[in-house]
């Protein structure tokens, strides 16, 4: 387990082909030849699978792909949201444990795994950091009988990788400030209403997923 | 709870950012979070301003960590999950509300302000204030000003104030600058959840020592 770990961070690509190949064999039987399709297009969403093969199979193998991958990232941004490092690592770890058991509460039709992560890394930083409750809206969850469709899927996976591409080449400042919110060192009345981040598509996407839920539900 | 499509005043982009983000006072975070599980509209906003958290996460330069740390994750998986306390079942309110009230309406312990407006202070982190207001059918919250921000969420009935009129899931957000004074319609009582990140300014002298008395 720790030799595989080490081989993801030091090289992040190759562990993404090997795991986008997996993608394509094993996800979505019935919908492969149109995934195939469109993968091309992303290849860093293969997340989306580790996170199925955690929920289906409890692959350990799997999470610590994503381990490597993203605890450095969580430690990076809980220790920028105000964290010391030793508060940081051992969030990130309870951050990562509670992305083992709520994997099957992801959703792949409504966020990417890095936005899961993000907000499971948020809760965890207004509970131990702020010593705050975090409410939340009423859970909205796909029943046993339905599931989202795959198109849904690879359309809200693509949505957000352009989202990730957008947001590097946004000028600088706007950059800092949309960071500066983030991380807390803006107060809700400095927050611009304009992010300048193309979030038209990602908002009529998920608006539209809510009211397939919302359908499924009755 | 989903009644959406009456639903016409929303959230602002700068309380949806500041939610997503995870910025607000906890108050603010419970009001956004019970128009949330009213109002899809803003549910898809909030959820889109989730994802700019996923992209900067995502392009964070990494930490490293102690050698021991996955080892320590999966100890720690081992060791089960706490399981979260389910909100109270059959409550007449959002989910997110309930929790907060530990039930309905029922369950809510409800205090006299004058003029047969009644008020609970629900418990928060300090740096705003969350309380239900019950105003009876006709009644009127006394004239006051802000100092700070107030956030309005109608629970049942609906009100109307100089700036427009509000029912079931919409949500005034007055800032500094509104002077406002809010009456109940006629017909039905009006429950609201409201938050302010300041006390409450009042015009007239008796409801300023209310204010004293019962934390408005």
């Amino acid at each position: 387990m720790r030799m595989n770990l080490d081989i993801v961070q030091e090289t992040g690509a190759s562990d993404r082909q090997v795991a986008y190949a997996a993608y394509n064999s094993n996800a979505f039987d019935d919908q492969k030849a149109s995934i195939r399709a469109v993968t091309k297009t992303i290849p860093k969403n293969i997340w989306v699978d580790h996170l199925k093969r955690i929920q289906t199979d409890q692959d350990q193998q799997a999470f610590a792909e994503l381990f490597g991958y993203f605890a450095p990232r969580i430690k990076a941004f809980l220790m920028k949201s105000g964290a010391a490092p030793g508060m940081a690592e051992d969030c990130t770890q309870e951050v990562m444990a509670t992305l083992w058991h709520k994997a099957h509460l992801f959703d792949p039709s409504r966020a990417s795994v890095s936005t899961w992560i993000f907000t499971i890394a948020r809760n965890k930083n207004i509970d131990a950091l702020r010593k705050q409750r975090r409410p939340e809206p009423e859970e909205l969850t796909w029943g046993p009988e339905a599931e989202p469709e795959a198109s849904d899927i690879l359309v809200m996976q693509q949505e957000s990788e352009q989202l990730s591409q957008a947001m590097k080449s946004l000028p600088g400042q706007q950059r800092e400030l949309i960071e500066k919110a983030y991380f807390g060192d803006l107060s809700h009345g400095q927050i611009a209403a304009e992010t300048g981040l193309p979030l038209g598509t990602i908002k009529s996407r998920l608006r539209l997923a809510l009211s397939k839920l919302r359908q499924t539900m009755k | 709870m989903n009644i959406m499509n009456k639903i016409t005043h929303h959230l602002s982009d700068q309380l949806l950012i500041g939610y997503s983000a995870g910025t607000l006072p906890e108050a603010f975070n419970l009001v956004v979070a019970t128009h949330l599980s009213m109002c899809d509209e803003c549910r898809a906003a909030a959820l889109s301003y989730d994802s700019i958290g996923g992209a900067l996460l995502q392009e964070q330069p990494t930490e490293d960590l102690g050698a021991a740390a996955l080892s320590k994750t999966l100890a720690l998986i081992a060791k089960g999950s706490k399981a979260a306390a389910p909100a109270p079942a059959g409550s007449d309110l959002p989910d997110p509300l309930s929790a907060y009230i530990g039930g309905g309406l029922n369950d809510v312990k409800w205090r006299p302000i004058g003029l047969g407006v009644r008020q609970a202070v629900l418990k928060t982190s300090h740096a705003a204030t969350a309380r239900l207001l019950y105003i009876p059918a006709g009644a009127a919250v006394p004239d006051h000003g802000h100092r700070g921000m107030e956030l309005t969420l109608v629970l049942k009935g609906a009100f109307s104030d100089e700036t427009a009129r509000f029912a079931a899931g919409d949500v005034e957000v007055a800032g500094e600058d509104l002077h406002h004074k809010p009456v109940a319609e006629i017909g039905h009582d009006c429950i609201c959840l409201a938050v302010t990140d300041a006390p409450l300014r009042f015009s007239a002298w008796i409801p300023r020592v209310a204010q004293s008395l019962f934390r408005l």
